[in-house]
């Protein structure tokens, strides 16, 4: 079973919004309803840095805790989901949430009446029938049902924002640390420099400089780090 | 959290728009609600409501009904892959495509909305003219209809050159191509598009340097670089999966990062050396560096004899470049010069990044020039990892710059003297003589032979008006400019007015005209932005997602598209409005008589391999359509950082078959991924410097020495081949029998058999020959590349160290005033220096973004930064609305954003804004729905004159102005 987690890394984030567009993309979020948004910290100042931040679907979420109606539900990948038709968007959840992540309509966006709205790590809702009408209409995709994951994580430009099953988001992160302090120890310039490129036969390629193609010494490269994650989960759900 | 209502904007909103009542720009949001949440409250999970989930089914084949098309960004040059899902015809889903070697699936903002472009609310829907200051529908046959007559009738009164055809960076490739050729066929050189107001200093500063003036490597090829360099580029916004490219870097590699910049953006955000310098300083800050380079012996002097010519004047030039005098100017002290110097000597190969912060200036030639001798001196060029990576700005202005929608060049580069008409009118398959007939017959301006002699230069072989200029073009007196008539006509094809400088007297152009025809997407800002009450006409045109064709990213690679949609409402491609107009004007039998048109639309293909036939100059001629399809079917194959398929249908090809791609298609050039790389034979994308400038000069020798490419048989410098050097090196008889018959008295450019390319490719060398960069470019102003003071400056001290040039009577057919702005004393009224830039939300005029309801909520309001300092003295605070009035008097109303981004007395504005002129809304003057959702000044109307002494680009980087509150 998953436990589904976002991570946003701040090395990498650029605060370029993709995430944002992209959830409007997928779940067509109504214009003054952002699930999710990218928060800089030192705006314009030296130690600027941005991280993109949505409902973090906590594993004992305390906007479950305190809902008067018990409107949210915890699937079984650890998705934090509520359901519109019990929400009453008395908005308590908003003191609960640490992050910010509800959201609370105007104007009757979803049809909801002001109903709370947040990242549903594009798991559409908790009842209807999965990528039904009536689900895309009160809570947007459900890519989770298709196998895939969140789009703003998915489209992001950077690789920055991650997600997935925990354990997969964290291998990710690690190799990613560890090949940051493994090219600071080695001073970056001769890491790459030492690689072997076999010929390939038959393309003409017999020699190639050693910058140009990937070299072997490059033991936690940046393609296998980024491999889409939808690849390798979500762990099937029963 | 900060929420602002915004009032006024909600009211003249006529269509099912989403209430316009959110956030303001998420900079105002100063405190990150986000994070205001309270303690968490821990308690148990009420698992009671647990769901049963349902088992994915990820291989679960689409609808019969669902389409599935690849296509690329329309947006920035990283050229982003994108997978469309359409059912019945809609749209339904964009997903990331993961296997894209470019961007991995990741997107900015405007990537990651691009199928909003599917719905299309705000676009403009049908043809429309101005009657009596109301928009009047119309169909496409009375649109062309009455165009048409009016153009027939401009050009009877004043000639073709009246008409001004005004392309874009938006076309794709073989729209673009047909737009130079429809402005060819029409008789004139008044044709230009953006690239001359982004990197037309880059472009002539590059080609000049060493042979090619585009980004000599790739986004990808950065992974490989030990350093990175970055100059007047704010990539994080403008090309943030460029980012994806230099952090990978940063990382992997340990690569330092420096950023040099006069506001701190979100890219310097990242640097691991951010310099501030004042605007307009680059050439001594780069001189300042190579002070240090030259007293350390850090110059790759093995590099520089073998490859670079020149390299000695450059030195005196730098030599006065002390620590304390760079400081003085630039305002970068000696410890920070002498150290990013002593990172770019220290990790190598480095990558040098610049953009607009470099091109858009009155020596913006000399800008590019400096950034490229800093790469020369240091042996950076030719090597993965290294390279002059300059990030162009739109989808497709790379390939429109290849396909001469300029004035000064037909496709190719090939220029406008009379061997390029020949040469092209051959591809065209039209007469010569017909074709000269076409143009104005008088002669507009004197030149000199090759003698020296002064000879009259005929209308075809004279520079039309740059797009940066063509205000002038309308409002100049009819005697000062060097054609027959003013400008009567302006046919904007896909350009936002917004992006350019001097908004009030472009107003006055807008109304001076006698017919103003816009052909785009969106109505633009030159829709609303005059007082007209009548003669302008609106063509709606497609977006790229409801056609298909190829388009060339930055790095040269390039990329075919599938259509994803149906034009939408009753818009056009813009290739069938070029067919529809043209047998309207009476030139259609010329200008596709080799292309087959289905109905009203010419067959893409036919003009792909019509460019195919005659691109030889840049290696355009190996990209068949069926080649690039079989790229695009197999972008997945392609390696992430050399860009080099392994294994698979395209084995061995770099992807996009990155131009040079030599010779036929049936010859089967990979494509050059890295520029001048000596280390692969021509055949597997290797190349040396271009011999285009000679071979010697004052008895030095231009050619390159011992130095070639890999597998060369003229193991030394060599000039560009001809038919004759094929005979004297006995290569000849390697050509086939109709090959020699087409090649006889021809050279590698305009042989149209491709056997000259093949037989020397063949011998292992390079068609253009083999020479030295050229640190020195004596045929521009400036030969060695030298500092000059902004025209506004607000350093008087330094403008008699440091002067712009003489004024000039006749530059690109108008008269361009430098040192007569100079000299009056503007500082002392207008105390702050202006500058501009680009937002990640928004690409270019913002016409096309500001209509996309999920970008237009993140930026809602124009803005100018200001410094906390600046902003107290002049009694402003945060959300304060401001006036920002230029030096000519233009001004803006806008709001305050007080930041530390900017430094004291420099005050920042984004330029996609438009639709306020001055304080005035002019929303209500948009064609009924189709008002993008947000407007705002457009900061062009405070921007002043000033354009580069070589290319007429604009000033946008640096003018004076003061803010005072609205």
């Amino acid at each position: 079973m998953a436990r589904m987690k976002f991570y946003c890394d701040s090395e990498r984030c650029i605060e370029c919004n993709g995430c944002v567009t992209a959830c409007k993309n997928a779940n067509e979020v109504p214009w003054g309803i952002n699930r999710r948004r990218v928060v800089t910290i030192k705006d314009g100042q030296p130690g600027e840095r941005s991280i993109s931040v949505a409902c973090m679907h906590c594993s004992d979420a305390p906007c479950q805790a305190v809902c008067p109606v018990n409107c949210f539900v915890t699937t079984p990948d650890g998705i934090v989901l509520h359901n519109k038709d019990t929400c009453i968007g008395c908005g308590y959840c908003f003191y609960a949430c640490p992050f910010g992540a509800p959201q609370f309509p105007t104007d009757g966006a979803f049809s909801s009446r002001g109903k709370m709205d947040k990242c549903t790590f594009c798991a559409g809702g908790p009842e209807e029938a999965d990528n039904s009408p009536e689900e895309f209409r009160k809570y947007g995709s459900n890519r989770i049902a298709e196998g895939k994951l969140p789009l703003c994580a998915e489209m992001c430009s950077t690789k920055a924002l991650l997600a997935g099953d925990a354990s997969v988001v964290s291998d990710i992160y690690r190799q990613r640390v560890v090949n940051r302090a493994a090219s600071a120890l080695l001073g970056g310039s001769g890491l790459q420099q030492t690689g072997f490129q076999p010929s390939v036969a038959g393309t003409g390629v017999t020699s190639v400089p050693p910058e140009s193609g990937k070299a072997t010494a490059e033991p936690t490269g940046m393609p296998a780090d980024d491999v889409p994650p939808s690849t390798q989960v979500p762990a099937p759900l029963q | 959290m900060k929420l602002t209502k915004i009032s006024g904007q909600t009211g003249t909103v006529t269509t099912a728009t989403p209430a316009i009542k959110s956030v303001t720009r998420r900079e105002f949001l100063q405190t990150s609600s986000l994070m205001a949440g309270g303690s968490l409250l821990a308690t148990g999970l009420s698992t009671g409501m647990m769901r049963k989930a349902q088992a994915a089914d990820a291989a679960k084949p689409a609808a019969a009904n669902t389409k599935i098309a690849r296509t690329i960004c329309s947006h920035c040059s990283v050229g982003c892959g994108i997978i469309a899902e359409v059912q019945n015809g809609v749209w339904t889903k964009q997903e990331p495509a993961f296997d894209h070697p470019f961007n991995l699936g990741g997107h900015c903002a405007k990537g990651a909305a691009i199928r909003e472009h599917g719905h299309g609310e705000r676009r403009l829907k049908y043809p429309m003219k101005l009657v009596d200051g109301k928009w009047k529908k119309l169909s496409w046959d009375e649109a062309i209809n009455e165009v048409g007559d009016k153009l027939l009738q401009i050009r009877e009164q004043s000639g073709p050159d009246s008409v001004y055809w005004l392309g874009s960076a938006k076309h794709s490739n073989e729209q673009a191509y047909l737009y130079r050729k429809m402005a060819s066929l029409w008789g004139t050189n008044n044709v230009d598009h953006q690239a001359r107001i982004c990197h037309s200093t880059t472009v002539a500063g590059v080609a000049n340097t060493w042979g090619y003036g585009a980004m000599t490597n790739s986004y990808n090829d950065i992974h490989n670089a030990k350093a990175i360099f970055m100059i007047g580029a704010n990539s994080a916004e403008a090309h943030p999966v460029a980012l994806q490219h230099i952090l990978k870097a940063k990382e992997e590699n340990h690569a330092p990062m420096i950023v040099v910049d006069p506001r701190f953006t979100r890219t310097a955000a990242h640097a691991t050396q951010y310099i501030r310098i004042r605007p307009g300083t680059d050439v001594p800050f780069i001189w300042g560096m190579l002070y240090h380079i030259f007293a350390n012996g850090w110059e790759d002097k093995e590099f520089i004899r073998q490859r670079v010519y020149g390299m000695e004047e450059i030195k005196a030039e730098v030599a006065k470049w002390t620590p304390a005098e760079v400081e003085n100017v630039t305002g970068a002290s000696e410890a920070v010069v002498k150290r990013a110097a002593q990172t770019m000597a220290q990790y190598r190969p480095g990558t040098v990044i610049w953009c607009m912060g470099g091109t858009q200036h009155t020596i913006g030639n000399n800008n590019t020039r400096a950034y490229c001798i800093l790469q020369l001196a240091l042996g950076n060029m030719g090597v993965s990892g290294g390279g002059t990576n300059i990030f162009r700005g739109h989808d497709n202005v790379q390939g429109a710059t290849d396909f001469g929608v300029t004035s000064d060049s037909l496709p190719g580069y090939y220029g406008i003297e009379e061997g390029a008409w020949k040469h092209w009118a051959k591809v065209w398959d039209v007469d010569f003589e017909w074709l000269k007939g076409r143009f104005e017959a008088g002669k507009y301006e004197k030149g000199k032979d090759k003698d020296g002699n002064e000879i009259e230069i005929g209308v075809m072989n004279t520079k039309g008006i740059p797009v940066s200029r063509w205000i002038d073009g309308v409002l100049e007196d009819k005697a000062n400019v060097a054609q027959k008539d003013n400008i009567r006509a302006m046919i904007m094809w896909g350009h936002a007015p917004n992006s350019q400088t001097r908004g009030t007297e472009m107003k006055k152009a807008f109304e001076k005209l006698d017919m103003l025809v816009i052909v785009d997407p969106f109505p633009t800002v030159s829709a609303v932005m005059s007082e007209r009450k009548d003669g302008v006409y609106l063509l709606p045109a497609t977006t790229q997602f409801e056609t298909y064709g190829s388009v060339t990213a930055s790095n040269r690679s390039v990329q075919w598209r599938d259509q994803v949609i149906e034009p939408l409402f009753e818009s056009k491609p813009d290739h069938s409005i070029m067919y529809l107009l043209t047998k309207k004007l009476g030139f259609d039998k010329e200008m596709f008589k080799n292309i087959s048109v289905k109905g009203e639309e010419p067959l893409i293909e036919d003009v792909t391999r019509e460019f195919n036939r005659g691109m030889w100059t840049v290696g355009y001629t190996g990209q068949s359509p069926e080649r690039l399809k079989q790229h695009q079917q197999n972008w997945g194959t392609f390696d992430y950082t050399s860009l080099r398929a392994n294994g698979g249908a395209c084995d061995g090809e770099f992807y996009g078959l990155p131009w040079p791609c030599w010779g036929t298609p049936e010859m089967k050039h990979p494509g050059t991924a890295n520029l001048y790389d000596t280390r692969l034979t021509v055949a597997e994308g290797g190349l040396n410097f271009r011999a285009n400038f000679g071979v010697e000069r004052n008895g030095v020798n231009l050619l390159a020495e011992d130095s070639w490419s890999k597998g060369a048989e003229i193991q030394d410098g060599y000039p560009e081949f001809t038919a004759d050097l094929l005979k004297k090196l006995g290569w000849w008889d390697d050509l086939t029998e109709a090959e020699k018959a087409a090649a006889e008295g021809k050279n590698w450019k305009n042989d149209l058999s491709g056997g000259i390319q093949r037989v020397v490719i063949k011998h292992g060398c390079a068609p253009f020959g083999n020479a030295k960069a050229r640190a020195i470019v004596w045929t521009f102003p400036d030969p060695v590349p030298i500092h000059r003071e902004p025209l506004y400056t607000s350093r008087r001290d330094l403008i008699e160290k440091y002067p712009t040039y003489e004024d000039r009577k006749s530059f690109w057919r108008l008269p361009t005033r430098y040192k007569s702005v100079q000299t009056p004393d503007h500082a002392k009224d207008y105390p702050m220096i202006l500058t501009s830039g680009r937002l990640v939300e928004y690409e270019g005029g913002g016409d096309e973004t500001r209509s996309n309801p999920w970008l237009a909520e993140l930026q809602q309001h124009m803005f100018v930064e200001i410094n906390p300092r600046d902003a107290n003295n002049a009694g402003l605070k945060e959300g304060d609305d401001v006036w920002v009035e230029g030096a000519e008097g233009g001004k803006i109303k806008v709001k305050a954003l007080v930041t530390e981004r900017v430094a004291p007395g420099v005050a920042f504005t984004p330029f996609h804004f438009g639709g306020v002129f001055q304080g005035k809304d002019l929303r209500d003057k948009y064609p009924e729905g189709s008002d993008p959702y947000v407007l705002g000044e457009a900061c062009n109307t405070a921007f002043t004159y000033g354009y580069d002494s070589v290319t007429a680009m604009q000033e946008t980087k640096c003018s004076l102005c003061r803010i005072t509150k609205a």
